[in-house]
């Protein structure tokens, strides 16, 4: 199957999963206890007020409808109003979605600087001194919560000696960088410690295969043994791993961006939740879906690229 | 008579491999003794687990950390065993090349046939990319692979079992190695894919005057494509010499005993008898001969001295006390 | 019995050391009372905010309240939740997973759509939604942690089913003709229980994760009651005069954290269990 086959075939895979992400985020925004429409206008509206919101938010009719109208807007990409900031659902998106990709983005480079190379040393110096101490560090990150983490990077590095900014987002890219830095490390440590975990045994495996001693016998350097044939081998499956960690990082991201204040989307959802923010939710939840089932299609396609057994 | 060590391409002197295991010390390879002429062929037989392919890995030191080897490889004036690392891989690979047994996990699954040959040509040759290309072409050409030009981009799944072995002599092959190392090159094919392959590794050794080490634990490959052979018991050589002699005249009990396990073995009308028993471990030190508990022509001494490698014939070595009593015979006979 | 000791002879370090923490959390979970020096929630207005000291090791809040005893006190509800947010889950993930894994055809279909649909979800964003839509606290937290978590052991245990489904000695039941509930419950159960056991393991390290992170956002044990993700997020207001009010029940979650994953790659050794 050509490259561009399987593309269209990972896709048309991803639809039923949408239509089902679409019937549950439809469900579980009208099971939001609390009327949205007095959340909206507060308890002193009169009731020709409400009666007009809810006609205006298609609360009047039956919940086939809703959930109908609801498909239809979602593919034309029109969530609706929010209920909270009183614009378009997907302006307030498209304002907040680059902050949490961006968050997410450096969150996983971080993770794989810290990971792969110190993945390798573990690997390299199994059951001795280095790599105990390697596994033991990330064996901490691992059970650390992100918000403690968060918490406490944000007090000795912003608070106290002051090099970084206590939250918010930057202007331009260096000031971006330097207001997210911290909250992407944050992100960062638990992710880091998954993939050194699973990149050590990758390496650890790839090690004793036949073809490591064949390109030794090869009389190549230890450097390109290493590189090309031990560490590409091992990445392979790390892919996957950093793929299928796409929902996660998400979900720590809301978390890292309530601590750091980053005006993200997770923080958007918590935001949303406490305001039953309604088509907000809904928006928000696809759309996450989406950039999850994004990420594994992007990492299909770096598999393939690394590895010709895929593809062909 | 022996030959002289300076006639001798590759000389194996008192070879020891000890492996640290989790149930204690395996000594896999126990003062082994052999040698190469340039252009000449060795067959290195013996059962699984006698340490043939461990012999053949450690004389390019391809053995993993917890191995421990000690002796000398003697290669070109230098041991092999007491070189620097750096040093040793301007020899791998350059002076002395390896293909292992199963191609499928010997070679790297995820990098072009083309690339893999090209790694080898980029560490030993001077050649500039284009060069490289066109040497690759000619080595897959030179080992049977047909449209060599598309097959370089080819990844080793997309090859069929008898054509990844050949791409691995081709990248063995890539910077004309002077010695060729082989371990069980032909036991992961089929029949007939056996025998092309082994008249290929022929071909080469009488085209290119290269020398080859073939470990095999059938002696009929050996028999068949061989000028010397070692045969291998227990980490230890217990016969060696030309293949035409110690195939009919063996003198080591050993030897003797394999012959007879096998169909159209070299000694004629003798009933075909398997060697009843096990080998030794070699986690525990062995007295006398190895072989002596599932010896037929076992004597009291065999038990409490080991039998020293003397030259029984010309140019041939054993180590049996019962050497004589097989000359003896085979004089009967 | 002979069978325990083996197994305990042949324990690895890990799953000693693991076992360790795990006692220590246990003990201040089920007497916190007997541990503790002082009353988790009594105010003490003599000594507001004190830094740790021989008095109070891990130091006071604004309210006088010695973090130690709260600390101690919150192992009860963290432990629970590492309980109660995952037995649930077990229980009905092995059930369907083994049923589906063993049976096939469509149920088995539609279970994978159902798998692609939750790996879909950022897994804390929906556990959020949930809570948020049946109301913050422990219980709902259990219920939306629930809805969600059976997906994975399920899927583990689908999987295993699927492997052991095909070997000889299920095979054989069959051909002896037990039936299929035997071979379920009997012959391919427990084979397929260990990876689930060591995967149970990490969820409940990761449960602690959770609910500390819903305690901390207000979504999950609520105030006065004593968790760590709650003092932690009691004690964030001030932490730049008072890091142990934050701090040192933060350890705590690392600690517990740190003895759940020894204890799961111990078993995953001793069981042979491959991750």
């Amino acid at each position: 199957m050509s490259k561009a086959g399987l593309i269209a075939a990972r896709l048309l895979q991803i639809l039923p999963t949408f239509l089902l992400i679409g019937v549950v985020v439809f469900v579980l925004a009208r099971l939001l206890p609390g009327d949205p429409v007095s959340a909206a206008l507060g308890d002193r509206a009169t009731d020709e007020a409400v009666n007009r919101l809810r006609e205006q938010m298609g609360l009047d009719r039956s919940i086939l409808e809703q959930f109908l109208l609801f498909l239809r807007s979602a593919v034309q990409g029109d969530f609706g109003q929010s209920i909270a900031f009183r614009t378009p659902v997907t302006t307030v998106i498209a304002e907040r979605l680059p902050v949490t990709l961006a968050l997410t983005g450096l969150a996983t480079l971080i993770a794989l600087a810290l990971a792969v190379p110190l993945a390798f040393v573990a690997a390299v110096n199994a059951n001795r001194w280095p790599d105990f101490l390697i596994r033991g560090v990330f064996q901490v990150g691992l059970s650390s919560p992100v918000f403690y983490v968060g918490l406490i990077l944000l007090t000795v590095f912003a608070a106290w000696f002051r090099w970084f900014p206590v939250g918010g987002y930057g202007e331009g890219f260096a000031d971006i960088l330097w207001h997210l830095l911290l909250p992407s490390t944050t992100l960062a440590l638990s992710f880091s410690a998954v993939i050194m975990r699973n990149l050590r045994a990758a390496i650890l495996e790839v090690l004793n295969a036949e073809f490591v001693d064949f390109a030794r016998a090869k009389g190549l350097s230890r450097r390109v043994v290493m590189i090309r044939h031990v560490l590409r081998n091992a990445l392979i499956s790390t892919v996957t791993l950093v793929g299928l960690h796409a929902g996660s990082l998400l979900g720590g991201a809301v978390i890292t961006e309530s601590v750091f204040a980053v005006p993200g989307v997770g923080r958007l959802m918590v935001d949303s939740i406490f305001a039953r923010d309604y088509p907000m939710i809904q928006a928000l939840t696809l759309i996450l879906a989406v950039v999850v089932s994004l990420a594994f299609l992007i990492t299909d396609l770096i598999q393939m690229a690394l590895d010709p057994r895929v593809a062909r | 008579m022996m030959a002289a060590p300076s006639s001798a391409l590759l000389d194996v002197r008192d070879l020891h491999v000890r492996f640290a295991t989790a149930r204690g010390e395996v000594r896999a390879v126990d003062g082994v003794n052999l040698s190469v002429a340039p252009g000449e062929t060795l067959g290195l037989v013996g059962e699984s687990g006698s340490g043939k392919s461990v012999t053949l890995r450690a004389i390019l030191r391809l053995l993993r950390a917890n191995a421990a080897i000690t002796g000398e490889v003697r290669w070109q004036g230098e041991n092999l065993l007491a070189l620097p690392e750096k040093r040793l891989r301007d020899i791998r690979g350059k002076d002395i090349a390896v293909i292992f047994q199963e191609p499928m996990s010997a070679l790297n699954p995820v990098i072009s046939i083309g690339r893999q040959i090209d790694e080898s040509l980029v560490a030993h040759t001077a050649l500039d990319a284009a060069g490289r290309r066109r040497r690759a072409i000619e080595l897959l050409d030179l080992v049977g692979i047909a449209s060599p030009e598309q097959r370089l981009a080819g990844f080793p799944h997309e090859f069929s079992g008898g054509m990844r072995q050949r791409a691995m002599i081709a990248i063995a092959l890539a910077a004309e190695p002077k010695l060729l190392l082989a371990d069980e090159p032909t036991t992961a094919l089929d029949v007939t894919i056996q025998d092309q392959i082994l008249k290929l590794l022929l071909r080469l050794n009488r085209e290119l005057g290269m020398g080859l080490i073939l470990v095999t634990h059938d002696l009929g490959v050996v028999a068949e494509t061989c000028d010397r052979v070692s045969v291998m018991y227990a980490g230890r050589v217990v016969e060696s010499g030309p293949v035409d002699r110690v195939f009919t005249a063996p003198r080591h009990a050993y030897t003797d005993a394999l012959l007879r396990s096998m169909p159209h073995g070299g000694a004629a009308r003798a009933p075909l008898r398997p060697i009843p028993g096990q080998p030794p471990r070699l986690d525990r030190a062995i007295a006398g001969c190895p072989f002596a508990p599932r010896c037929a022509l076992v004597e009291d001494r065999c038990t409490v001295e080991a039998p020293p490698f003397a030259v029984v014939a010309p140019d041939q070595r054993a180590a049996c006390w019962a050497s004589d009593r097989l000359a003896a015979r085979e004089g009967v006979a | 019995m002979t069978a325990l000791a083996l197994t305990f002879r042949r324990a690895p370090a890990s799953l000693i050391a693991g076992a360790a923490v795990l006692l220590v959390v246990l003990v201040c979970a089920v007497a916190p009372g007997l541990i503790a020096p002082y009353d988790p929630l009594a105010f003490d207005y003599g000594a507001l905010l004190q830094p740790p000291s021989a008095a109070h090791p891990f130091g006071t809040d604004q309210f006088g309240r010695d973090i130690l005893s709260r600390t101690i006190a919150a192992a009860t509800i963290d432990l629970q939740i590492a309980i109660f947010a995952t037995v649930g889950p077990l229980v009905i993930g092995t059930i369907i997973g083994l049923l589906v894994g063993y049976y096939g055809g469509i149920a088995d279909a539609i279970f994978g759509r159902l798998v692609d649909l939750v790996v879909t979800f950022p897994f804390l964003v929906l556990v959020i939604a949930i809570v948020a839509v049946l109301g913050p606290g422990l219980s709902n937290m259990y219920i939306a942690i629930g809805v969600v978590g059976w997906v994975f052991y399920a899927r583990l245990m689908r999987g295993e089913v699927q492997v052991l489904r095909g070997q000889d000695y299920v095979s054989a039941a069959k051909v002896l003709g037990y039936g299929e509930a035997r071979i379920l419950l009997r012959h391919i159960l427990p084979n397929a229980a260990r990876p689930i056991l060591v995967y149970w393991m990490t969820d409940m390290a990761l449960a602690i994760l959770l609910g500390s992170s819903l305690g901390y956002l207000g979504l999950g044990a609520q105030p006065p009651a004593a968790e760590w993700g709650v003092l932690i997020a009691d004690g964030k207001n001030f932490f730049s005069q008072a890091w142990w009010i934050t701090v040192f029940p933060g350890f705590a979650i690392v600690f517990c954290g740190i003895g759940f994953s020894l204890f799961g790659d111990g078993l995953a050794d001793l069981m042979d269990v491959r991750r």
